[in-house]
């Protein structure tokens, strides 16, 4: 099989909370700029775009990454979820409830990603002491220090799934 | 980021003659190396050929070893049942590199081949001989703390930084590769080269050379193994010193030693004075203790990262101790 010729501009469709939309974009252009500034997507933040923060993190196909850290045109046909998918029928997911319910923030910059990673640690089971929790979740930072309620909230998400 | 063109490879051949016949065209993996790289500018690649849907993500475990697609994933592998009992160290090497996110991300190929954290390597402002060839290396002098005190050269001390390659050296791991004159396979700890005067060869690689597995010997001395890392932080950080330890014994006796160390030195680095020093004693404390004080002997500290030289035979002694079970 020959290489396709590689290309600048790339023509793909992303599949995005359940909808497909077709895209034309520079090589160049991250998951995270093609939701954000293409899809007007802009639940899911930019902090360092260096795979560093969290602030970025999404599913694929059911598991998070870091849309920074990966190209549009490496997703064509992965199902991407962002915090904008979450909720369903105008309910809140229960760990954006239990964020709530826990006032898990205070300035709210990092939390669609600290939201995103918690949904994929409570699918991955990683929930078994608040330490397991504060290890798995170790990829998202929050400047302004509210890991307390964040750990808090997500014990509760877990607890209520169990 | 300067402009680059993309493709993604159905067949590893086809990939592998177009990196090798173009100037500046690279593989992407997991891309969680590549896109820091991009970002920054220390990378300008004229195209990007993407790999991941070449059929090498497998992960084997048999009676003789393991064997890592070059494309399966930090986390499945650090997840697998299998290699957390055969190979404890791979596992835990692992699941202390990087966050949850990248390791659903990045791949075994990519994870070896990441580049140095050299903070002059990654900002371009600055000279640096291996990123830019006769510049200089400013952290020769500079701000130095997390380079290596082993395997440098008056060009370059940058430390490698992964952690899965240390415990592989240790088990004397191979690398599979695939290029334009056919397949090899090499031991893992020949994979990187220390930089002498040539810093930025990194690796053995030629261009277009595909690397398609890791296969990993199982043994008592991989079923009986540990890897501690130490770090400015509890997690999501790179290490200062970690020691990826194994050991077969039997009857008391110490019958096998597996020593290789991270975050200190240039490569992988493997200490078999140290693994001698263990090998025909009775597992003890002492005998832990006096060969793991060794584990600095040759070192070379310049300045900030001198602190390393104490914590290195501190981080194996304490590794070897938990895997003796006299933590
Ligand atoms: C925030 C952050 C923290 C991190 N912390 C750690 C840590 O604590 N410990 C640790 O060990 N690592 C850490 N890493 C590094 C991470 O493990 C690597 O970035 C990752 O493993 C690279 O794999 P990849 O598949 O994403 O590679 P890519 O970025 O896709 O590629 C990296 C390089 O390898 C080449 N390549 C990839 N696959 C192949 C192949 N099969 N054959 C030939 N060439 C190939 C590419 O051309 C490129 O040059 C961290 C990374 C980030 C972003
Ligand atoms: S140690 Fe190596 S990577 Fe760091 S500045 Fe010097 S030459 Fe560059
Ligand atoms: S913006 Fe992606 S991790 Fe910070
Ligand atoms: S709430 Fe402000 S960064 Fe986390």
């Amino acid at each position: 099989m020959e290489l396709p010729r590689p290309r600048r501009d790339i023509e793909l469709t992303l599949r995005v909370n359940g909808a497909e939309r077709p895209l034309t974009l520079d090589a160049r252009t991250t998951l995270l700029d093609a939701l954000r500034d293409h899809l007007h997507l802009t639940g899911t933040k930019k902090g360092c775009e260096l795979g560093q923060c969290g602030a970025c993190t999404v599913l694929r196909d059911g598991r998070r990454i870091k849309a920074c850290l990966t190209l549009a045109a490496m997703q064509a046909g992965a199902e991407i979820v962002t915090i904008e998918g979450l909720a369903a029928d105008g309910a809140l997911h229960p760990v954006q409830a239990a964020f709530v319910e826990h006032d898990g923030l205070q300035c709210g910059y990092c939390t669609p990603g600290q939201i995103m990673s918690a949904v994929a640690l409570l699918r991955e089971g990683r929930t078994g002491s608040d330490d397991e929790i504060r290890e798995f979740m170790s990829g998202n930072l929050c400047r302004c220090g509210a890991y307390t309620n964040i750990v808090a909230a997500i014990r509760q998400a877990a607890d209520r799934a169990a | 980021m300067v402009p680059f063109a993309y493709a993604a490879a159905a067949s590893a051949p086809a990939a592998i003659r177009h990196v090798a016949q173009r100037r500046d065209a690279e593989f992407i993996a997991g891309g969680t190396d590549m896109l820091q790289l991009l970002q920054d500018g220390v990378r300008s690649p004229s195209e990007l050929i993407d790999i991941n849907r070449l059929p090498m993500t497998a992960i084997e475990v048999g009676p003789k070893g393991a064997r890592l697609g070059a494309l399966a994933r930090m986390a499945d592998v650090a997840d697998d049942p299998r290699i957390r009992a055969e190979f404890p160290m791979v596992a835990e090497a692992l699941l202390a590199s990087a966050s949850p996110q990248v390791r659903n991300m990045a791949s075994i190929g990519g994870n070896l081949l990441q580049r140095t954290r050299c903070l002059y390597f990654r900002d371009v402002a600055t000279p640096c001989n291996r990123r830019a060839p006769g510049t200089g290396c400013p952290a020769l002098d500079g701000e130095n703390r997390l380079n290596a005190i082993l395997g440098g050269s008056v060009h370059c001390i940058a430390t490698y930084p992964g952690d899965l390659a240390v415990a592989l050296v240790a088990l004397d791991a191979d690398v599979h590769i695939d290029g334009t004159r056919g397949e090899r396979t090499i031991p893992v700890e020949r994979l990187h080269r220390v930089p002498g005067d040539a810093p930025h060869l990194e690796t053995v690689l030629e261009p277009g050379d595909l690397i398609t597995a890791v296969t990993i010997p199982a043994g008592a001395a991989a079923r009986r193994s540990h890897y501690l890392k130490v770090r400015d932080r509890a997690s999501f950080e790179f290490a200062l010193a970690s020691a990826a330890v194994g050991l077969e014994v039997d009857g008391g006796t110490i019958r096998a030693a597996r020593v290789a160390v991270g975050g200190v030195a240039t490569v992988p680095w493997r200490l078999r004075h140290v693994e001698e020093a263990l090998v025909g004693r009775p597992l003890s404390a002492d005998v832990i203790h006096e060969a793991a004080r060794t584990s600095s002997d040759g070192a070379e500290p310049r300045g900030r990262n001198a602190f390393k030289v104490a914590l290195l035979p501190r981080t194996v002694e304490r590794a070897l101790r938990t895997v003796g079970g006299l933590a």
